[in-house]
């Protein structure tokens, strides 16, 4: 196959895939299955784009311009595979863990529920490959619409207004400051295209490329920047597997990954480092990553700690950014897969915790290890992994961001990761030991004999884990943080393409 | 003589001599639409021969009866008038297809065929406006469509109607009045009609006080004819009490067709002769559009009627209009005439499917809608389709509108960066008055019964045809914008004698 039909089907499979799933609803195994199959292919698409780019190739698929100048238009470089490979893998797994889990906790409208996950892969394959700024903000917005339903899925009065939040704040700050921002960018370049060293600094002033920087860094609500933070725990009304694969894998990390793309390709990052508000946004970045942590300490639901966790990992991809060296990018864009790996493992243990003992208060699990020893565990590995602790994943992104604050004279942003550091150490941990080592509280027992559906062939042990369905995806993604401890190297040398235009 | 030649006149013409025939049909039975909508079908087709034609040649000038401009009368159909009759034709045979059911629900038969001449006189006049190259003829077009509109609107299903329709005529009579007295100072001035000939006769008294005070009157009187804030008030209520085909009818078409007109005296006219004024009427119309955009966007969020909140969402876009309008440049022209086309889109395809959502519920009033999502899938699915056009989501043809507009807003130095943060503050608005809807339509549980029990219900077959037509439509010419492009290119070098 040519590289553009493989972008072509990377692109369609997941759309044909949302079709089949809408048409084939009555039969739910059909359905299912197809699913599978269709997130497989495209993983397996995506993963045979690599290698091309890998060699230094950037394979391009042109479809038509829109307006004189304005093309939809593919252009995979290393940033959009990584985040394409990431968000396609992890699919699979999401989608072997949603069947589990939207038949674990008997979900209603699972048809249209698994429908617009699709499209929102989709959404998310887009953006990841987009070769201008145009056609990154189009699937940028699909990404926002294909998600509303799924976030008010639940339908009640609670999902309702989370829903509302998330796609005000969404909407709001894409149309509201990153839309002018593009269209200034393009009124005074007369081009969106992503070009390696930047497109702003020839014709735009420091002046006003500073303002620029401004509206485009809080314009990008998905990376979650205070004071545009408040969708994200808005959105945790949706169903774990929404929560985890969106709101640890897609959406924020499509936020993320279009802060590095402007930050890397429309800024380039020395006209980047010579703005004043660049040290702005990473003050901000540095702010809204220490109080989320803060803020996540106090949250008992376990999901809206994470929640909060999310933001404060998100801050650190855009300090990444503003840092504006190659290792600090290089950390950023190592983040958006380590931290991928660890949330969504996080996320998946809070839903499997969720379905087996009908728990999402942090309190309440104590002692709750014994019986789910497999899903604390990996919960443990998830947040080690977060917390950046070797030898998990986590490490080696931390490790790249702090070498580049290093480089770039703001040696003060270490202290700032050290401390979030310690706490990410504060929330995450308890959850884990208080499982592990308090006893379980009294009316335990009696809780349990309602939930003979989470049976599975592990409570011969005297265990309790969620369905296989729920279990095998997380272990998966639980040994994926140990894996990209030892094997982070072809990661680095992918992103520093980006530099040098071959991998090493 | 060849027929292909006599399309200009043909497409006044036809629908004026079948008008008053229609009056004399009987009135029960399907014969009165039949007329009326293949008429509209043939008049439909007339005007895609008229803008393949200006597509090829440019501007078509046709004399009638053969006598000379400025003596007789001259039609002269430049790229936006042709545009302007394809606008108004479509809209004419898309709201009959759609509407033949409501029009039984909502008129009943007794006076349906008296109803339907009314409706090809008002096509007519609105044609009649769009061709003409008289200054005069305009006015007598603007009553024709204006008196066939009062009545129509007068036969919707709500006594209120009538008091609607008596404030659409008080305005409308006054707008008409104000503009022939504007033509009149001109005509004092210049002692011509021709708007062409008028232009340049106009060039020797240029900047003279009758001249600026025709400028007034004519803005003035055209500005209440288009509905533009302050003076939107008949609107909002004209579209919620007239039947809900008429209301597409109109919704698409009928305040643009004052707008096409402002758009020629102005540039045509005004502008090159009112000297150091011409920077004053528009420092006088951005104010009042972008108010329009601000204050439309705001109350359409608090409308629980759906007719009345699009007529507020319409207030609003035809602000967006006037805007461009008002820049005075080229770029300008070209958002208006391409924003033209593409609301034209937009409403007709919300219009039809509220024409829907009122056949099966009875109402449009969005505390009864509950379950909406449920019963009739595929005509919401449409409303949310067209509603994100009208939002201006990337991808359809209000994204287009809304980037040109922008573009040739931040053309103004100082004002632009201002002007494009209200501009987009008003599409936020847009987000907030269609997704009432879509929460209603989709999550909001029904005062009785389950939302799982509800059976599904469609509109009829025809709406849902047209519907899905004019959402794909908005689909289509937001990927491919180029035909309404084009065409406003040619509008704005035409104007401006070359597009840079």
């Amino acid at each position: 196959m040519t590289d553009s039909t493989l972008i072509i089907a990377a692109l369609v499979i997941p759309l044909v895939g949302a079709l089949l799933i809408a048409l084939t609803g009555a039969n739910r195994n059909l359905r299912d299955g197809l699913m599978v199959i269709s997130a497989v292919l495209v993983f397996l698409t995506v993963l045979a784009i690599l290698p091309i780019v890998n060699a230094g190739g950037r394979p391009e698929l042109f479809l038509f311009d829109i307006m004189p100048g304005l093309a939809l238009a593919f252009e995979i470089e290393p940033l959009g595979m990584i985040f394409g490979l990431v968000a396609s893998g992890l699919w699979v797994v999401t989608s072997v863990y949603g069947i589990g889990y939207m038949r674990g906790a008997h979900e209603k409208n699972q048809t249209r529920f698994f429908a617009c996950f699709s499209i929102a892969i989709f959404a998310a394959l887009g953006v990841a490959f987009a070769e201008n700024m145009f056609t990154l903000f189009i699937f940028y917005e699909v990404l926002s619409l294909s998600t509303y339903p799924l976030v008010a899925h639940k339908g009640n009065e609670e999902a309702k207004r989370g829903a509302r939040i998330y796609l005000g704040l969404l909407l709001g700050t894409s149309i509201g400051l990153m839309l002018p921002a593009i269209l200034v960018t393009w009124f005074l370049t007369g081009t969106l295209d992503f070009v390696p060293g930047g497109i702003l600094q020839d014709d735009v002033s420091r002046g006003i490329g500073a303002v620029l920087l401004i509206l485009y860094m809080f314009g990008i609500g998905k990376a979650a920047l205070m004071p545009f933070h408040r969708w994200l725990p808005a959105a945790m009304v949706a169903p774990t597997p929404v929560s985890a694969l969106l709101h640890a894998v897609a959406v924020v990390k499509a936020g993320v990954f279009t802060v590095l793309k402007v930050s890397v390709y429309l800024f380039g990052l020395d006209y980047l480092q010579s703005l004043w508000s660049s040290d702005l946004i990473m003050w901000v970045a540095a702010f809204t990553l220490l109080s989320a942590s803060i803020v996540a300490l106090q949250k008992t639901n376990l999901k809206a700690r994470l929640a909060y966790s999310t933001i404060s990992q998100l801050s650190y991809i855009v300090l990444g950014a503003m840092l504006a060296n190659e290792l600090a990018i290089i950390g950023g864009g190592l983040h958006i897969v380590m931290h991928a790996f660890g949330k969504i493992t996080l996320f998946f243990c809070a839903g499997a915790i969720y379905v087996a003992a009908h728990k999402s208060e942090i309190p309440q699990m104590d002692g709750l290890g014994r019986k789910m020893p497999i899903t604390f565990f990996a919960f443990l590995l998830g947040a080690l992994s977060v917390i950046g602790a070797p030898p998990l994943g986590g490490f080696w992104s931390k490790w790249n961001l702090m070498l580049g604050a290093v480089e770039a004279h703001h040696a003060i942003m270490i202290v700032v990761l050290l401390v979030s550091t310690l706490l990410n150490v504060a929330y995450l941990l308890p959850p884990v030991i208080r499982a592990f080592l308090l006893s379980p509280p009294k009316d335990d027992q009696h809780h349990d004999s309602h939930h003979d559906h989470s049976a599975t062939s592990l409570r011969r042990f005297g265990l309790a884990e969620a369905p296989l369905f729920c279990l095998v995806p997380l272990v998966f993604t639980a040994i994926g943080t140990v894996v990209l401890f030892f094997e982070w190297v072809p990661i680095r040398g992918l992103i520093e393409t980006i530099f040098t235009g071959v991998a090493s | 003589m060849i027929f292909s030649e006599q399309l200009p006149i043909l497409v006044v013409v036809v629908p004026m001599f079948i008008a008053p025939l229609l009056a004399l049909v009987s009135s029960s039975g399907r014969l009165p639409w039949l007329i009326a909508t293949a008429t509209s079908a043939v008049t439909f087709a007339i005007a895609i021969g008229l803008v393949s034609q200006v597509m090829a040649t440019g501007t078509i000038y046709y004399e009638l009866g053969n006598w000379p401009v400025p003596f007789g009368i001259g039609l002269a159909i430049g790229p936006f008038s042709a545009l302007m009759v394809l606008i108004v034709s479509g809209a004419s045979l898309a709201a009959l297809v759609a509407g033949a059911q409501s029009m039984d629900a909502e008129v009943g038969p007794s006076h349906q065929s008296l109803l339907y001449s009314c409706w090809l006189l008002a096509m007519t006049g609105l044609i009649g406006i769009a061709v003409t190259g008289d200054a005069f003829n305009i006015f007598v077009f603007m009553e024709i469509s204006s008196l066939a509109s009062y009545v129509m609107v007068a036969n919707g299903p709500n006594r209120k109607s009538l008091t609607a329709s008596f404030n659409y005529l008080v305005t409308g009579t006054m707008g008409a009045t104000f503009y022939l007295i504007g033509v009149g100072y001109l005509y004092m001035m210049t002692g011509t009609l021709n708007i062409a000939d008028m232009a340049d006769r106009l060039a020797d008294v240029s900047d003279t006080l009758p001249v600026l005070i025709a400028g007034g009157f004519l803005v003035l009187g055209l500005a209440l004819k288009a509905a533009l804030f302050p003076m939107h008030a008949w609107m909002p209520n004209a579209y919620q009490f007239a039947p809900t085909p008429v209301a597409i009818f109109f919704a698409a078409c009928s305040t643009k067709v004052a707008l096409f007109v402002m758009l020629r005296f102005e540039f045509v006219v005004l502008l090159p002769n009112l000297g150091e004024q011409a920077y004053f009427l528009s420092s006088l119309l951005i104010p009042l559009c972008v108010a329009a955009f601000l204050v439309g966007s705001a109350v359409a969020m608090f409308e629980r009627d759906l007719k009345r909140m699009l007529g507020y969402s319409s207030v609003a876009q035809i602000g967006y209009i006037v805007l461009a309008i008002s820049l005075a440049s080229s770029a300008g022209v070209t958002a208006a005439v391409l924003h033209f086309f593409n609301h034209a889109l937009i409403k007709s395809a919300l219009f039809v499917a509220v024409a829907g959502i009122v056949l099966r519920f009875g109402t449009a009033n969005l505390d009864q809608l509950a379950g909406l999502g449920r019963r009739m899938p595929l005509t919401m699915l449409g409303f949310v389709l067209a509603g994100l056009s009208l939002i201006g989501v990337p991808l359809t043809a209000g994204f287009i509108s809304k980037w040109y507009l922008i573009q040739a807003v931040l053309e103004e130095s100082g004002l632009g960066i201002l002007l494009t943060i209200l501009i987009l503050t008003s599409s936020l608005m847009a987000v907030v008055y269609i997704w009432k809807v879509v929460e209603v339509a989709y999550f909001k549980t029904p005062a009785v019964g389950k939302l799982e029990d509800i059976k599904r219900h469609e509109a009829p077959l025809p709406l849902l045809i047209t519907l899905w037509l004019l959402v794909a439509a908005n689909i289509w010419f937001g990927i491919d914008p180029d035909f309404a492009l084009s065409l406003a290119n040619m509008e704005a070098t035409d104007l401006f004698g070359g597009n840079p």
